[in-house]
């Protein structure tokens, strides 16, 4: 038996919890102890997954670093493994924990101690997510999700925050119970909830289309797709920054690797004869949401709604079922992850200062903040997706698939591309360049020396993987040509049946 | 007939120390504590009793109408176990409220007999006999603080619906014994020839006297106002311990005499599942007591517990099982906190004085927080779990409306749970409670967190218990 690597990595945050737990909170002394607690198990994390990648063999398409642990007797296993797709998810978790927890310096005031447990005890189930083979292992963790981010929004939040906690938990409560009905009911027609199975047994093509519905119910709400997407800006504006950040990096990722895993994988039939539904999803979320991502006065407010958009891509690309274009989803979602993150962690570093949001009390913070008109410049190019930037990789990665499905599909989405410079642009114009008018915007300082840590730790890689992909291309090639072969397997062998039922 | 004595020994020591502990009450000056105590071991001495049992065989004893076996043994495990913690935990509560008084636990004790009683009925007059020597017990009981109107009141409310409810099932029981010829499970099992109106309305009308016992809708009206009225305690003792008994009750009528008529009764216990789950969750969210709101979300509970019931197979039954033992569980830590909520001898509970509660007791809310998101179904807790089973039980017999209408219910409940967490957790925090809580409080409390929480490190335990119990 191998080191349980993955056990490890799911377990670690929830030992640092426990000791952040135990740490008695009196003094402000304490409350550093406790942080530095939770930035070290975070840290060790992450370097446990970076010698995880490290391990990691990109040549074989199978599942890696496999688990597998009775556990419900007799039905459900636990068991967890990676393959090229989930690793790049565990990474970049492992990476933005950290970095949320450093930029946690004075927007969370009070109660530190249980913030930092409630984002180590997500962390843990994110990996979780990530890593798990097994569709009830799954469910767990990503329901057990829900709870920690309610907390993190209901009590560090801004003013309606319980409204928009209580939003975003009925909301994917909503979404996936009825996921739990189709997991249960998979059980019942298969006989077994692991996933490397399920692969392999196939569901009948009967079922498929009702349980990709239920699991598309929950992964629609999560992604956030229209018109389920009301939820996001609301837990957006009234998280924490550091909340955002979380959300923003990792949380939505959750659905487009569901969508991935889970309706790809299981119900290729289904994927196929909705396809036209998720593609026009997709597209009002790129088109329309990119309009009223335009019209937004309130700056978190504006990135939020462009993460819906940027989430249309990644859909998208998801069902375009090219190589390109799963592999620009990929690439979509870990560079929105790094971007995102890094937009969210810059209006924060804004409101520390001012306590404004809204976009109209900016205007000439170049010439108080130039350091941080750079970086924002490098995040908003990226969210652009100029070439350069590891946005531009995926962006151009999924038209490039849509173009090979449907030229219209594909060149309304183009659309979106100039809408994203519109707004971005728009923004950068009004906060960092013209007057400086607000007299109270000229006390504020440049950003510190943790901001900038984190903002180039953060910029680093946003720049390098678009100038280089391919260490990102080559961890997920393999697995992704296996998975398209096996789509087309499965459809070209469904179509076979349906051919040989209409002769006779 | 002496032979048979020796298997009902625990029922047999319990009657003993009833009496026992009357005589010593009334010749013994101030003996409450003693009393209490007392009775407290002779409950634990009974749990071993049981334990002692045979338990793979199935023994019928007095011309089969009394039945032991596995699953009424376990079925009163947990009535006597849990009847040990409600005890355990409310004994401050009783000296605060100035109702520490022998009769308190004699009573308890009574009760606990009749649902022992009950359980291991095989034979509609013994089920009956059990049945109103558990719920005369407990009419004194709800109305045990008698200088309160409120708790008067609900007495007298419970006594008035429940005889009512009583002479409902006793119509229904005299109906089956005209059509049947015999009051005895089995015999009315093998007399059942074709289903004729007659037999249908016998069932019907006890199923309406024992969804009035686990108060599921439409028969609930009186469990807010009892769960209210009553001192906490006795609150406590009527949102768990009945309910065991009424299950297993309901679980033996509707499987042993009435399971080849399943198509007649399933749509009716599916129509009282499905009515209790959306009532439950809709009704508690306006309510400001959390006495109240408990009676609600176990009407809901309840609610859930008889989705298992009506998918007539072996596993619908089982994660019924499953379900009533974790929410047991859940119930006595809720209850636990909030014994846990007084100041200067006052007890609060109305959902406000949580308030802020999370600031000043960090830890009790902790637990309160892992029990809320527990009752509310969310995992990894063990009310996650209890669901899972039951909808997995649901979804092998294809009942997907009842799933999805379950599962529906759970997100509108899941909603008045997070408003409990919202007032401890987001609002302005209020005076500092108390924090002398006595030994007994903090082991129930703890004992339940924990089991919730680390429910899901070995789940396999319960059910593999649970699946012993196989009565088709």
């Amino acid at each position: 038996m191998n080191f349980p690597i993955l056990s490890s990595l799911i377990l670690l945050p929830l030992v640092g919890s426990l000791f952040i737990l135990f740490v008695k909170s009196d003094s402000s002394n304490n409350y550093q102890s406790s942080k530095y607690v939770a930035l070290f198990t975070s840290f060790v994390n992450f370097f446990i997954s970076i010698y995880l990648w490290y391990l990691f063999d990109n040549t074989i398409s199978e599942f890696q670093f496999i688990e597998d642990k009775e556990w419900l007797r007799g039905f459900v296993n636990y068991k967890v493994g990676i393959d090229g797709i989930s690793i790049l998810f565990i990474l970049l978790t492992t990476f933005i924990t950290p970095l949320s927890i450093i930029s946690i310096n004075n927007s969370i005031s009070f109660r530190l101690k249980e913030f930092l447990i409630a984002i180590l005890v997500m962390e843990s189930l994110m990996i979780g997510v990530f890593c798990s083979l097994d569709l009830i292992i799954f469910y767990l963790f990503f329901e057990g999700g829900l709870i920690p981010m309610f907390l993190i929004i209901g009590i560090w939040g801004g003013t309606r925050r319980v409204y928009s906690a209580f939003k975003f938990f009925l909301f994917t409560l909503l979404g996936s119970v009825l996921m739990l009905v189709a997991i249960i009911t998979i059980y019942w027609i298969t006989g077994t909830t692991d996933v490397v199975q399920l692969y392999e047994l196939g569901i009948d093509w009967k079922y498929q289309n009702l349980l990709w519905l239920a699991f598309f119910s929950s992964f629609a709400v999560k992604t956030p797709m229209w018109p389920v997407h009301t939820w996001l800006p609301d837990a957006h504006v009234e998280a924490p920054t550091a909340g955002s950040v979380f959300l923003a990096a990792i949380l939505l990722k959750l659905a487009g690797y569901g969508f991935i895993r889970f309706s790809l994988g299981l119900f290729p039939i289904a994927s196929d004869f909705f396809t036209p539904l998720i593609y026009s999803l997709s597209l009002i979320a790129i088109v329309f949401i990119s309009l009223v991502a335009l019209m937004q006065d309130d700056m978190k407010k504006l990135i939020a709604y462009s993460s819906v958009a940027h989430m249309g891509f990644v859909t998208l690309g998801i069902f375009t079922l090219t190589q390109q274009g799963l592999e620009g989803s990929i690439i979509q979602m870990i560079s929105h992850g790094l971007v995102s993150a890094a937009l969210f962690l810059c209006v924060g570093i804004l409101y520390d200062r001012t306590h404004s949001r809204l976009i109209s009390s900016y205007g000439g913070i170049v010439s108080i903040m130039p350091k941080y008109a750079v970086v924002l410049m490098i995040f908003t190019l990226a969210a652009i997706g100029l070439p350069g930037t590891s946005g531009f990789i995926g962006e151009f990665l999924i038209l490039l698939g849509a173009f090979q499905k449907s030229f219209i599909v594909a060149a309304i989405a183009s659309l979106g591309v100039i809408f994203a410079a519109a707004y971005m642009f728009w923004l950068y114009k009004r906060v960092v360049f013209g007057n400086l008018i607000n007299k109270e915007l000229f006390k504020i300082p440049d950003l510190n020396r943790s901001e900038i840590f984190i903002l180039w730790s953060l910029a680093i890689p946003t720049l390098f993987f678009g100038f280089y992909p391919e260490p990102l291309i080559n961890t997920i090639e393999i697995s992704i040509q296996d998975l398209i072969q096996m789509y087309d397997l499965n459809l070209s062998f469904y179509a076979e049946f349906n051919g040989d039922n209409l002769i006779k | 007939m002496i032979d048979n004595l020796n298997f009902i020994y625990p029922e047999v020591f319990i009657s003993l120390s009833i009496m026992f502990l009357l005589l010593l009450g009334v010749f013994k000056k101030n003996s409450t504590s003693l009393v209490y105590n007392l009775s407290i071991i002779f409950l634990i001495f009974t749990l071993a009793l049981i334990f002692n049992y045979p338990q793979e065989s199935n023994i019928n004893l007095f011309n089969d109408s009394y039945e032991i076996n596995f699953f009424s043994s376990f079925m009163k495990i947990l009535t006597i176990s849990s009847g040990i913690f409600v005890l355990i935990a409310s004994s401050k509560y009783l000296k605060i409220f100035k109702i520490f008084q022998i009769e308190y636990s004699i009573l308890l004790l009574s009760s606990i007999l009749g649902m022992m009683v009950m359980i291991s009925s095989n034979d509609l007059i013994v089920f009956y006999i059990g049945l109103e020597l558990q719920s005369l017990s407990l009419y004194v009981l709800a109305s045990f603080n008698r200088d309160q109107i409120k708790s008067s009141e609900s007495g007298l409310k419970y006594f008035i619906l429940s005889a009512l409810s009583s002479g409902l099932l006793l119509y229904g029981c005299s109906l089956i014994y005209g059509y049947t010829g015999s009051t005895n499970f089995i015999i009315i099992s093998e007399n059942i020839g074709f289903v004729n109106y007659g037999l249908t309305f016998g069932i019907v009308f006890i199923l309406v006297g024992l969804a009035f016992k686990i108060s599921a809708v439409p028969f609930h009206m009186w469990a807010p106002d009892v769960y209210e009225g009553s001192p906490t305690s006795v609150t406590l003792f009527f949102a768990v311990v009945p309910k065991i008994a009424a299950l297993t009750v309901f679980i033996r009528f509707l499987y042993v005499p009435f399971i080849n008529m399943i198509d007649q009764w399933q749509i009716i216990i599916i129509f009282l599942s499905i009515a209790s789950m959306i009532f439950g969750a809709l009704a508690a969210i306006g309510q400001k007591n959390l006495k109240r709101l408990v009676a609600y979300s176990s009407i809901g509970h309840m609610g859930f517990a008889l989705a298992g019931l009506s998918t007539g197979t072996n596993e619908g039954i089982q994660s019924s099982i499953i379900y009533i033992s974790i929410y047991i569980v859940m119930n006595l830590g809720l209850f636990s906190c909030l014994f846990m909520l007084k100041r200067n001898d006052k007890y609060y509970e109305n959902i406000d004085d949580l308030s802020g509660f999370s600031k000043n007791h960090p830890l009790i809310s902790l637990s309160l927080l892992i029990i809320l998101f527990s009752l509310a179904g969310i995992p990894p807790m063990a009310g996650f779990f209890a669901k899972f089973y039951l909808f997995k039980a649901i979804i092998q017999e294809h009942m997907y409306f009842l799933a999805i209408t379950g599962l529906l219910s759970t997100v509108i409940s899941a909603f008045y749970y997070l408003r409990i967490i919202k007032i401890i957790y987001f609002d302005q925090e209020k005076e500092k409670y108390d924090s002398d809580y006595n030994i007994g409080l903090k082991i129930t409390l703890s004992l339940s967190t924990l089991l919730i929480l680390l429910y899901f490190i070995y789940p396999s335990r319960l059910v593999e218990i649970v699946s012993r119990i196989n009565i088709i």
